[in-house]
C-alpha cells in the first residue's frame, strides 16, 4: 500500500518543481498543456481501455465542458455571481457530466461498432451544432473568456504561465487520483468485466448497459474538467476543440501510450503533446510523422509505450537490464539512420510540392540539401534502406537478449 | 413446500422451429436434479430460458414462487439464481482472482458503487479467496484468466457461478471434455459448492449423473418425457427407448 501511494507522492513532487527544473521559456506553456491533455486522455481510456468503448466523439465532452467554463467564467466577470477562477474545472467537469449523461444514455445500450457509430454520429451533430448555435458556440471565432477579470481566491491569480501551471498541474493530479480510484471501485472494475464479456457480467448480477453508462458520465465528467482547463489556459474555445480532428487526437495519444494500463494515456499524453508542440516548429508535416506513429503502434506494439516499458519488468526483476543496453543501443541507432533517410525523403517531397519553384535548397538535419538533383535522393533512400537492412540484423539479437534477460533469476 | 424453480407450459419457438414443446416441470428446492436427453433435445435452450438469455414464446416461469418470465438475466441473478455455461464463458483478460471477485460482487451489496475501493472490501475478498480455495486455483490468483489450463478454465466457469452465493445453481455440462480424474474431482467439487442449495444439472455422463442426482428429468424433443429418481428412470421404458431405440424387453 504504501508502495502504491509513493508513486504519486514521487508524481505530485515531480509536478511541483518541473517548472523550476526545465527552464526553457515554451517549457511551462508545453507543460500545461501536457497536463490537460493527461487528464482528457485519461479520461477516454476510461472508455477504451478499461471499458472497451471505442469513442470517436469524446472531444464532445471536452468541448462542452470548454465553452460552459468559458461562459462561466465570463458571467464571473461580469460579476453575475461569484465563482473564484481554480473551481472553473469543476464547473467543466459538470457540464461533462450533465452531457455524458444525456448522450450516454442512448449511446451505452450496446457496445462494439453500434457504440462506435452513435459517438461518431454525436461528434458530427455537435460540431455542426457549433456552427448554428452561435449564441452559444461563437461560430467560427468561437468565444473567448478572460481568467484575470474573475474572482480570486485568497489573493491568488493566474497572471502568469507558472501560476497558470501550477493550477493545472493541480487540477490533474487530483483528476488522475479520482480516476484511479475509480477504476478499483465495484462498478470501475465491472466495467473490466463487462469490456471482456458483456453476457457474463450479466449473469453475475451487472446491467452491461447500466456499467457503461456509468464509465460513460465519469469519463464525460472528467473530458469536462479537462475542457474546463483548457477554457482557463488558453482563454478561447472554437468548434474546432470538440470536432473529429480533436476526438482523433485523443484516440491517437491513448493509444500509443499504451491502453492496458493506466499509466500508459499518461505517458501518451506527454509524448504526444511533446511531439506535437516540438515537430510542428521544424515541420509543416508533423500530423504526417503522428499518424506514422500511430501506426507503427498498431502495427507492431498495440500494447503500447506502457506495454513495451512492463514487458521489461521481469528483466528488471531478474537484475538483468543492463544486459539489453548494448543489442538496444545499436537496433535504436540503426532505426535512427533509417528514421533519417524516410524524414528526408517524406520532407524533400514536402519541399517540392510546397515551396515556390524557384527555391532548390533545403536544410534538412542542419544541411542544406538540393532537392533537385538526383544525388540527394539517393543519399537518403540509401539511408532508409542501409538502417532498414542492419535493423533488420540487430532486431533478432536484441529480441535474444530481451528473452535471454528476461529469464527468471535462477534461485540460489 | 414452493418449487425452487417452476416452469409452467413453457414453450419456445426460433422462427417456426419449436424447440421446447409445453415443458412443465417442478424442482424442488435443496434437491440435486439432473437434466438429460440426447443430442439436441433442448437441455441448453431450457437454461436459457430460465435464465432469462431468451425469451419464452409461451408459458410461466418461477423462482422460488416468484414469477421471473420476461426478467433480463441479471434480474434474474439478483433473486438468487446462477449459472454457468457449457462453452467455457469467463472474463479472460481479468485475473483468476478477479474473475471471482467480480463475480461476489453485487450479492454483497455493493451494486454499481463507486465510492467504495474492491481493496477495502473485505467480505468480498474473503469470498473470492475462500471460492478460489475450494477450486484448486489459488496459485493461479493472478493469472489472466484466459491463459488457464481447460480444466482450470472448466473449474472457474463453475466458480463464477457459486461466488455470489446464489442458492439455485444452474451447471450446463460442468464435466464436458474433462478426463476421468478431472470429471472426479470436479463432481466432488460441485458437491462440496452446492450443499443445501438447489442444483440443476445438464450432463451426459451417466456415471455423473446417477452419481449426483436425486432426481432425473429427461427431454426429448423438447418435452419432458420422464421427472423420477434415478432408479426409476433406469427401468422407465420410455427413456429406454428414446436413449437405445429399443423398448424395454425388445431385443
Amino acid at each position: 500500500m504504501s508502495r502504491r501511494y509513493g508513486v504519486w507522492i514521487a508524481a505530485a513532487a515531480i509536478l511541483a518543481v518541473l517548472p523550476h527544473i526545465v527552464r526553457t521559456p515554451v517549457a511551462v506553456p508545453v507543460m500545461s498543456q501536457m497536463g490537460i491533455a493527461v487528464v482528457f486522455a485519461l479520461s477516454y481510456n476510461m472508455l477504451l481501455g478499461q471499458g472497451g468503448m471505442l469513442s470517436f466523439g469524446h472531444a464532445v465532452y471536452f468541448g462542452l465542458g470548454g465553452f460552459i467554463a468559458a461562459h462561466v467564467l465570463n458571467l464571473a466577470g461580469e460579476g453575475v455571481f461569484w465563482l473564484p477562477v481554480p473551481f472553473l474545472p469543476l464547473v467543466g467537469g459538470l457540464g461533462g457530466l450533465c452531457f455524458g449523461a444525456l448522450f450516454g444514455s442512448f449511446s451505452t445500450t450496446r457496445a462494439g461498432t453500434v457504440f462506435a457509430m452513435i459517438s461518431l454520429g454525436i461528434g458530427e451533430l455537435m460540431a455542426s451544432s457549433a456552427l448554428i448555435l452561435d449564441k452559444f458556440f461563437g461560430g467560427e471565432e468561437g468565444i473567448t473568456t478572460n481568467r484575470v477579470k474573475a474572482p480570486t481566491l485568497l489573493g491568488l491569480d493566474f497572471t502568469t504561465d507558472r501560476k497558470v501551471y501550477y493550477l493545472i498541474a493541480f487540477w490533474a493530479f487530483v483528476a488522475a487520483a479520482l480516476m484511479y480510484a475509480f477504476s478499483r471501485t465495484p462498478v470501475g472494475r465491472m466495467a473490466n468485466a463487462v469490456r471482456d464479456n458483456p453476457e457474463r457480467a450479466e449473469f453475475v448480477g451487472y446491467s452491461q448497459r447500466w456499467v457503461r453508462f456509468v464509465s460513460f458520465c465519469v469519463a464525460g465528467l472528467f473530458a469536462g474538467v479537462a475542457g474546463g482547463l483548457f477554457a482557463l489556459n488558453y482563454e478561447i474555445l472554437t468548434a474546432e476543440n470538440m470536432g473529429l480532428a480533436a476526438s482523433g487526437s485523443v484516440l491517437l495519444m491513448t493509444f500509443i501510450g499504451g491502453i492496458g494500463s493506466f499509466f500508459g494515456p499518461i505517458l501518451g499524453a506527454i509524448v504526444f503533446t511533446f511531439l506535437q508542440s516540438m515537430l510542428s516548429d521544424y515541420t509543416g508535416i508533423w500530423l504526417l510523422y503522428l499518424g506514422l506513429l500511430f501506426l507503427a503502434t498498431v502495427l507492431f506494439v498495440p500494447a503500447g509505450l506502457a506495454g513495451i516499458l512492463m514487458l521489461h519488468v521481469p528483466a528488471w526483476r531478474a537484475g538483468r537490464p543492463g544486459r539489453l543496453v548494448g543489442p538496444y543501443v545499436v537496433a535504436g541507432l540503426l532505426t535512427l539512420v533509417a528514421a533519417v533517410g524516410v524524414i528526408g525523403l517524406l520532407e524533400m517531397v514536402h519541399f517540392v510540392v510546397s515551396a515556390p519553384a524557384s527555391r532548390t535548397t533545403k536544410r534538412l538535419f542542419w544541411v542544406a540539401v538540393n532537392v533537385r538533383t538526383l544525388w540527394s535522393w539517393l543519399a537518403f533512400a540509401a539511408l532508409a534502406a542501409a538502417g532498414a537492412l542492419g535493423f533488420r540484423w540487430a532486431a533478432p539479437r536484441a529480441a535474444a537478449a530481451f528473452a535471454e534477460a528476461s529469464r527468471p533469476a535462477e534461485a540460489r | 413446500m414452493t418449487p425452487a424453480i417452476e416452469l409452467v407450459d413453457v414453450y419456445k419457438a426460433f422462427g417456426r422451429t419449436a424447440i421446447i414443446h409445453g415443458v412443465s416441470l417442478a424442482i424442488e428446492a435443496g434437491t440435486r436434479q439432473a437434466l438429460i436427453g440426447p443430442n439436441g433435445a433442448g437441455k441448453s435452450t431450457l437454461f436459457n430460458l430460465i435464465t432469462g438469455k431468451y425469451p419464452l414464446s409461451r408459458g410461466r416461469i418461477r423462482l422460488k414462487g416468484e414469477d421471473i418470465t420476461g426478467l433480463r438475466p441479471y434480474e434474474i441473478n439478483r433473486r438468487g439464481l446462477s449459472r454457468s455455461f457449457q462453452v467455457t464463458n469467463i472474463f479472460p483478460r481479468l485475473s483468476v482472482f478477479e474473475n471471482l471477485r467480480c463475480s461476489a460482487l453485487w450479492s454483497r451489496g455493493y451494486g454499481y458503487s463507486f465510492w467504495h475501493l474492491v481493496e477495502n472490501a473485505r467480505d468480498v475478498r474473503e469470498r473470492a479467496e475462500t471460492v478460489m480455495e475450494q477450486l484448486n486455483l489459488t496459485a493461479r490468483r493472478h493469472m489472466p484468466a484466459g491463459v488457464l489450463s481447460y480444466a482450470e478454465q472448466r473449474a472457474l466457469e463453475i466458480g463464477i457461478a457459486i461466488a455470489g452465493g446464489a442458492d439455485v445453481i444452474l451447471l450446463d455440462e460442468p464435466t464436458s471434455g474433462m478426463s476421468r480424474s478431472e470429471t472426479e474431482h470436479v463432481v466432488q467439487l460441485i458437491r462440496q459448492v452446492t450443499a443445501g442449495k438447489t442444483l440443476v444439472v445438464v450432463e451426459h455422463d451417466m456415471s455423473v449423473v446417477f452419481d449426483l442426482a436425486d432426481r432425473i428429468a429427461v427431454l426429448v424433443y423438447g418435452e419432458i418425457i420422464a421427472h423420477d429418481t434415478p432408479s426409476l428412470i433406469r427401468a422407465n421404458a420410455a427413456v429406454q427407448e428414446a436413449y437405445l431405440g429399443v423398448p424395454q424387453g425388445a431385443a
